[in-house]
């Protein structure tokens, strides 16, 4: 029996709930500025004033791996995307490389919809599947920037080296690509490739930035108590492993 | 119905979860995994159909690449059939895979090759700071270390620079993001499962 992991995760699950209810009461600090996301944020605005496509890329990981929260935080930015850009002349496109996350997509996409009263707008077609394999998506997306007005993309999903083509046909047609990934091949490609990356735990932050719900926002302060608790628990283990005595 | 669907997926996450943790319920674990395994072979129907969709309109008002469409959905249909009355192990089938589908995504990484040279180019006019520079210069001593050189191997690089930076810098900093990404599952996941964010059920 894992007791140590499941107390991990009773901790987890205690001080999100404390801080959710924190938060509704507006107790807790702001975040810093990550530019990526501010730059995105503008972006987003300007999609909706000047008529263009927002696309956004849930990646193509199984939700039955341990690749799943990729995706799902992917979907928490899709469903604020969604519910700001579309009363937008061009709806947003949300691509997926897994079909039972493309059904997701569709579901949060019409919530957003829902949510910002305009749910006779919604198209069941702007939640895609744009292929199966990580190469296909890639290549199932790279028409829709260069044929639907794309003016931002995101990604956020579980993305490896074909990162790089998506960048690469995101620049070419003019349209700002965020690029983020679980994947540290991809976070890397991303990075060298991408005009703005989020990089390790940026991914999940992205929603809580983007007008993030309180669960969202409290969800970065655990993450920062939790790090700080791996951390000390690294160096006082390192200490008594030097000193003999662990 | 909405309630009923959230008490069904915190309850089934639930189990899912605690499975891990307390082998008694493994084996319950194991029976929800299999149905959900069964459930996203279904789904996967649903994603080839919402393709067929999304080209068939692209064809049917002869949008842009309209022709592209048109050849992804008889080749689609094409294997269909293919696969139906060949069986997927068949020799022609196979023939198919490895002739078609293998070759297309070694011309894409083929391609990916040259796209992420190109991009390392870029990187300092479009993100002029120390860590672009830092990720360069690694990414330098690294291929200089690994790279097969008409004198031979640079002795200092393949035995000092390049096992410090891939053992000590390299390790230390993917441990360390592997962990951020980690807490970001697990709060992301505790998130969906207590049913505070749901992709699910239209909310």
């Amino acid at each position: 029996m894992n007791l140590t992991g499941l107390a991990f995760v009773v901790l987890a699950a205690a001080l999100l709930f404390f801080l959710v209810f924190l938060q509704r009461r507006k107790a807790l600090p702001k975040l810093r500025a990550i530019p990526a996301l501010a730059r995105l944020y503008r972006a987003v605005g300007l999609s909706v004033e000047d008529g263009t496509r927002l696309l956004i890329g849930l990646g193509n990981t199984s939700l039955l791996t341990g690749h799943a929260g990729a995706p799902l935080a992917g979907l928490g930015m899709l469903r604020q995307l969604s519910e700001r850009a579309s009363l937008s002349d061009q709806p947003p496109v949300a691509v997926a490389g897994e079909a039972p996350l493309a059904l997701l997509a569709q579901d949060t996409l019409e919530a957003g919809y829902q949510a910002a009263g305009a749910g006779e707008y919604y198209q069941p077609t702007t939640g895609r599947v744009a292929g199966l394999t990580p190469f296909s998506a890639a290549a199932g997306t790279i028409p829709i920037l260069s044929d639907e007005s794309v003016s931002a993309a995101v990604f956020m999903g579980h993305y490896g080296v074909e990162a790089g083509l998506l960048a690469e046909a995101a620049e070419r047609d003019h349209a700002l690509a965020v690029g983020s990934s679980d994947d540290l091949a991809g976070q890397a490609v991303w990075f060298a490739a991408a005009p703005e990356a989020l990089i390790g735990e940026e991914l999940f932050a992205a929603s809580a930035y983007i007008g993030g719900t309180p669960a969202q926002t409290a969800s970065l302060t655990v993450q920062d108590i939790l790090r700080w608790l791996i951390i000390a628990a690294l160096v006082v283990g390192s200490g008594l492993k030097l000193l003999g005595l662990f | 119905m909405q309630i009923l669907a959230l008490i069904l997926a915190v309850a089934t996450g639930l189990i899912v979860l605690i499975g891990y943790f307390i082998p008694a319920v493994a084996p319950i674990q194991g029976i929800v995994l299999n149905w959900a395994i069964i459930l996203a072979g279904a789904a996967a129907l649903v994603g080839v159909f919402n393709l067929i969709l999304v080209h068939g309109t692209k064809v049917a008002q002869r949008e842009k690449g309209s022709v592209y469409s048109a050849i992804l959905l008889v080749c689609l249909f094409g294997t269909f059939v293919l696969g139906l009355v060949l069986g997927p192990s068949h020799p022609g089938m196979r023939l198919l895979v490895n002739g078609v589908i293998v070759p297309v995504e070694a011309t894409l990484l083929a391609l990916l090759a040259v796209t992420l040279v190109y991009a390392s180019i870029r990187l300092l006019r479009r993100r002029t700071n120390l860590m672009s520079i830092i990720f360069l210069v690694t990414a330098l001593l690294m291929l200089a270390a690994s790279a097969t050189l008409p004198f031979g191997e640079i002795g200092f690089l393949n035995n000092f620079v390049r096992p410090w930076l891939q053992h000590v810098l390299a390790l230390g900093g993917a441990r360390g993001i592997l962990l951020g990404v980690a807490l970001g599952t697990l709060l992301t996941g505790l998130r969906v499962l207590s049913g505070i964010e749901r992709p699910y059920g239209g909310k």
